[in-house]
């Protein structure tokens, strides 16, 4: 399989290419991508001094443009297929219906790739987007059980990607609105979820209350460690009961079941995360790169890997998500 | 200007078939409302409870003079799903309203609408779903008036509708948060979520009221009601207005904007009526203004929060 990897800056870039990344992905600095986050992606030039390092490398580089462009500014996100068809990547990666048609009307030849915001979660849509735009592979929604995933992949010609470590939308990818109800600005609109610029912390008595606009997302004790108020994760109280409602502060870690997923026919692992430094990215790229290489010389591809990585993970605990269906 | 639409969307929650039977009977009978959506949006397994009593609701709500929309389900993941959309795509003479891009890609051919839960956020989206025959497109929720107006000014033929009432989904999921609040799985469901004819209540730790649960979709707490909107709206090339069913006095509440569309009250007289009906319900209207969608900018006289 493909480990395909996050970089929000060129150092990062570098840092997955070193740890053994056969491709990056990465985003222009502004609202066409859906890690709009401030200090972070790439201007034009550093994506395409990017590209000539890590093709040097023999490592290919994806360019992710996959938000939905805003009515009557829609020449931002086409300038962004545009430039980076230009620079050499050698896939783009995009979400909107529009955009499809735009990049493939534009540009015949391009590797076109469809977004996880696009939430093609079963067959007919993953045809759809292959037959109208030429898509060639799918980065599929962290929607499905494995056992879907391999039904999948029988029955369509596309490649397919999936989520293997790193933070874990609870919800379909681009169809949730969570985020700008509390705020304003949402992943489909403006790239971003829970946006830092509308967190705040409260100390109150003996407790420290994370707030998201203007809604408490938890309440933390002295004893218990204070996390980001990501809106899903957070502790809500319904029926007179309060607690994780959606979703505990856990991380997606497909590490116990990485053979499954090569033998249900998956193409590529992606590792989510590019607003992460690059000492993350390195020891987890370091950690998947080791784990694929023992797979795939017939050895147990967990070993070693698990001590490695559960300190990273998002409150310290991590999941297989949805591709267990007892997660749903 | 074309005269504008009143429009009732899906039930979104998992009334049981009396509550569902009277409710359309009353549509059928007492509203005067141009179209009415009708089938499953949120969760397959609420199916085979309702599917059985669809042919002859369709046939009285036509009978009736409405114009009947088939409405599918938000997210298809199984086989099984899939089937049942091949299926719903080859009913005759239904418009069908597609909610994920799979049943879009069966219906091509047919008339169909592009529902809400379909992402059309700009002007080339927009057209190719005109190309390919789309009649009406239901915007998504969180589209300020600025991406309206834009999309009313590029359409052609292609009506477009906007939810005035009703909680707002906001996402939805292969996880089930009714079970969940439960104690309990997807697959052993006992349709808990049917206990919460609204949704189930989701508060802040302080509190706040939040969100709604509503199996796997969750909803705004707020209801959306944009009636001080809706010449912007009309102006902008809306011409369908969608108010979205609870366990409310519907017929009243469609009253309300049927008057409302006709310029028969203003929007202080309906939201003074809302608050008659029921007094405790909060209202927003933040996404219309480029504000947190959980915001109310047109307060029409009420306390400020």
């Amino acid at each position: 399989m493909e480990l395909v990897c996050p970089a929000g800056t060129p150092a990062s870039l570098r840092a997955a290419v070193e740890a053994g990344a056969d491709v990056v992905y990465c985003g222009f600095r502004d609202a066409t991508n859906a890690r709009n986050f401030p200090g972070l992606n790439f201007s034009r030039t550093e994506l395409a001094e990017s590209v000539t390092f890590a093709h040097k490398h023999g490592v290919h580089v994806y360019l992710a443009c996959n938000t939905y462009p805003k009515a009557g500014s829609e020449d931002i996100w086409h300038k962004a297929v545009d430039d980076a068809v230009a620079i050499g990547v050698d896939a783009v990666i995009l979400a909107d219906i529009g955009l499809l048609r735009y990049a493939r009307d534009k540009h015949p030849d391009a590797r076109l790739h469809l977004s996880v915001q696009a939430s093609a979660s079963n067959e007919e849509a993953i045809r759809f987007y292959h037959r109208e735009f030429g898509v060639r592979r799918v980065v599929l929604p962290r929607v499905l059980s494995l056992e879907e995933i391999r039904m999948l992949n029988r029955r369509i010609g596309v490649e397919t990607e999936v989520f293997a470590f790193g933070g874990m939308c609870v919800m379909a990818e681009g169809r949730c609105s969570l985020s700008s109800y509390a705020t304003g600005e949402s992943p489909n609109m403006n790239g971003v979820c829970s946006p830092a610029s509308y967190v705040h912390y409260e100390e109150r008595g003996d407790t420290t209350v994370s707030r998201l606009g203007d809604f408490t997302i938890n309440i933390y004790g002295s004893d218990e460690k204070v996390g980001y108020p990501t809106l899903c994760k957070g502790r809500f109280s319904a029926m007179g009961k309060a607690g994780y409602l959606f979703e505990e502060p856990t991380s997606l870690d497909v590490t116990a079941i990485l053979p499954e997923l090569a033998d249900a026919g998956v193409t590529a692992l992606k590792i989510e995360g590019r607003q992460r430094g690059k000492a993350y990215i390195s020891q987890v790229v370091g950690a998947f790169r080791a784990s694929l290489d023992r797979i795939a010389s017939g050895q147990n591809g967990q070993a070693g890997i698990r001590g490695n990585l559960t300190s990273l993970s998002e409150g310290q605990t991590d999941t297989t998500g949805a591709y267990r269906r007892s997660w749903q | 200007m074309t005269k504008s639409r009143l429009a009732m969307g899906p039930i979104l929650f998992h009334w049981d078939e009396n509550h569902k039977k009277d409710f359309y009977a009353k549509v059928a009978d007492e509203i005067d409302i141009d179209t009415v959506h009708v089938g499953e949006v949120v969760c397959a397994k609420r199916m085979p409870f309702f599917d059985k009593y669809l042919p002859d609701i369709i046939e009285r709500l036509q009978a009736a003079g409405k114009e009947v929309v088939l409405s599918t389900l938000a997210l298809v993941m199984s086989e099984r799903e899939i089937a049942q959309l091949r299926e719903i795509a080859q009913m005759p003479d239904l418009l069908i309203e597609a909610n994920d891009v799979s049943a879009f890609g069966l219906l091509s051919g047919r008339p169909h609408m592009i529902g809400p839960y379909i992402n059309t956020y700009n002007e080339s989206t927009l057209e190719y779903f005109a190309s390919k025959g789309a009649r009406r497109i239901s915007l998504p929720w969180e589209l300020p008036m600025s991406s309206i107006a834009a999309l009313g000014h590029a359409r052609k033929s292609t009506e477009i509708e906007v939810q005035v009432f009703g909680r707002v989904p906001l996402a939805i999921s292969a996880r089930c948060y009714s079970a969940r609040a439960h104690g309990l799985h997807k697959d052993g469901c006992r349709y808990v979520c049917g206990d919460a004819p609204d949704g189930m209540d989701v508060a802040t730790l302080d509190a706040t009221p939040f969100l709604a649960v509503n199996g796997l979709q969750t909803l705004s707490s707020h209801y959306i009601e944009l009636s001080a909107d809706v010449d912007h709206l009309k102006a902008a090339g809306v011409e369908v207005f969608r108010i979205s069913p609870h366990n409310l006095d519907m017929v009243q509440i469609a009253t309300l904007y049927r008057q409302l569309l006709d310029t028969k009250i203003d929007s202080h007289e309906l939201r003074d009526r809302l608050h008659q009906m029921q007094s405790n319900l909060a209202f927003s209207d933040g996404f219309l203004h480029s504000l947190p969608g959980a915001a109310l900018k047109e307060t029409l006289g009420q306390p400020v929060e």
